[in-house]
């Protein structure tokens, strides 16, 4: 089976399509879904800035075969503003310079994301933890977990 | 360079059933995909050599855990998310654990599998030593059956195993015996998120009248296997914990294991640094027995 079909849904929206079985998960939100917020950095699973959470669990996208996200509920960083407002987690990172060159924002929001989603008031040393898999190399992080600490804070947070 | 996606195949069969008749048939062709944080980084350099992909991610005849009275039994197909969220294994078998919190990061633990890991046989997965020190049990599968055979008889040399050709790992099982108050492990990285270890030592251990009663010692990246350091074990058992003993043991451990320079780290170093990671496991084990005494 050279070519697959593949359903799935992201950010609520179904899309059916056709694609090698083994095409990265990564490649095809970017090439034939055109969702560019998910970025491609070191493709070795090593720097999270591919992260998107699967069935709600984050992941590597550059380490998905597209095959075994069939059926999926994806989530990428388009999913997290709700039409057209932001999502505390975003408003915060903008807020408290949680990015700066932009290239690990997307993923450094998606583990914040699952982090946030199983853990509604995480420690420091979890947001440390959650977001350990995921390298910035503009801001010395201290500002991002800032920006996820004050996600947790704000009193708008069971909207987020 | 990448790989061109486009010349691979894959399939995902519905059943455990089904990947092992698909092995069957032809053994040689197909190679077994779970949550490809190997393999996939493999393609992304252009160095995935196989080009007929059968993915086991999903097949829940694999993904479990389950505790009887004797033993827990870990699927082969169980993440090392699984592993961590495991209440018997966190309070029986700490350090398999603490290895699994600390292979990759979140992302990488939730895609990441147990039988893959042991499976890809690096000398410098995080898992084994924990696996080795509990005396676990490997079952493997294929179309003809099962077989279950002691896990420090899986690993035959550098990334060879005794797996046969259509075989996968379907289980490991941890016995439940009585849990030795001393548990050591500690992985030497260049940092605790991500890195693969330069060294890491796996140890439990228990003293009584003074002397070392039972003691198991296992060790990643100071050989070309995940192994028991047996003769380090021998030159302890029955022994008090002087410093002669000590000295004893810290020079059978470098004879024993046969660390290399390479891309991560040096002979050298490595060798300094695990006999001192066995020297801290004996501090930790001596001050049981002055504990025990008082």
């Amino acid at each position: 089976m050279k070519i697959a079909k593949i359903s799935f849904t992201v950010n609520g929206k179904p899309y059916s399509l056709e694609a090698p079985p083994i095409k990265r998960l990564l490649d095809v939100l970017r090439e034939d879904l055109a969702l560019t917020g998910t970025k491609e950095g070191c493709g070795e699973g090593e720097c999270g800035s591919c992260s998107v959470l699967m069935n709600g669990v984050l992941v590597n996208s550059c380490l998905v075969p597209v095959l075994q996200a069939q059926g999926a509920e994806l989530l990428t960083v388009e999913g997290l503003a709700n039409h057209g407002k932001l999502a505390v987690l975003q408003q915060k990172f903008l807020e408290h310079g949680g990015a700066q060159c932009g290239i690990c924002t997307p993923g450094m929001m998606m583990a914040a994301e699952a982090l946030l989603s199983r853990n509604a008031n995480p420690k420091l040393e979890e947001i440390r933890e959650g977001l350990a898999g995921n390298l910035c190399r503009c801001t010395g992080y201290m500002k991002i977990f800032e920006s996820v600490n004050q996600a947790i804070d704000s009193a708008e947070k069971t909207t987020r | 360079m990448r790989s061109n996606a486009n010349e691979y195949a894959m399939v995902a069969p519905a059943s455990l059933r089904e990947a092992l008749q698909l092995l069957a048939q032809s053994p040689d062709e197909w190679t077994p995909i779970a949550g490809g944080t190997e393999l996939m980084v493999a393609l992304g350099v252009g160095r995935l050599q196989s080009k007929k992909l059968v993915s086991l991610w999903g097949l829940s005849e694999l993904r479990y855990t389950v505790a009887s009275a004797n033993e827990i039994s870990i699927g082969a197909g169980a993440t090392f998310t699984d592993i961590r969220n495991d209440k018997i294994i966190a309070q029986e078998f700490p350090l398999l654990a603490l290895a699994a919190s600390w292979t990759g990061a979140i992302a990488n633990q939730n895609r990441g599998t147990l039988g893959g890991n042991i499976v890809n046989a690096s000398p410098a997965a995080d898992s084994p030593p924990a696996l080795l020190v509990y005396q676990a049990e490997i079952e493997l599968v294929s179309a003809g059956g099962t077989r279950r055979i002691p896990y420090k008889d899986f690993h035959l040399g550098y990334k060879r195993t005794v797996l046969a050709p259509g075989e996968l790992v379907k289980a490991v099982h941890l016995p439940r015996a009585e849990k030795l108050p001393v548990q050591y492990i500690r992985k030497v990285g260049t940092r605790n998120a991500m890195a693969i270890s330069k060294v890491e030592l796996a140890a439990v251990g228990a003293m009584r009248s003074g002397k070392v009663a039972e003691v198991r010692i296992a060790a990643a990246s100071l050989q070309e296997i995940p192994a028991r350091l047996l003769g380090t074990e021998a030159v302890l058992l029955g022994q008090p914990l002087s410093a002669s003993v000590v000295d004893a043991a810290r020079k059978a451990l470098l004879s024993e294991t046969k660390p290399i320079d390479d891309i991560r780290s040096t002979a050298n170093y490595r060798a300094q640094v695990a006999a001192n990671l066995l020297e801290e496991f004996l501090l930790q084990l001596a001050a049981s027995s002055d504990e025990a005494r008082v």
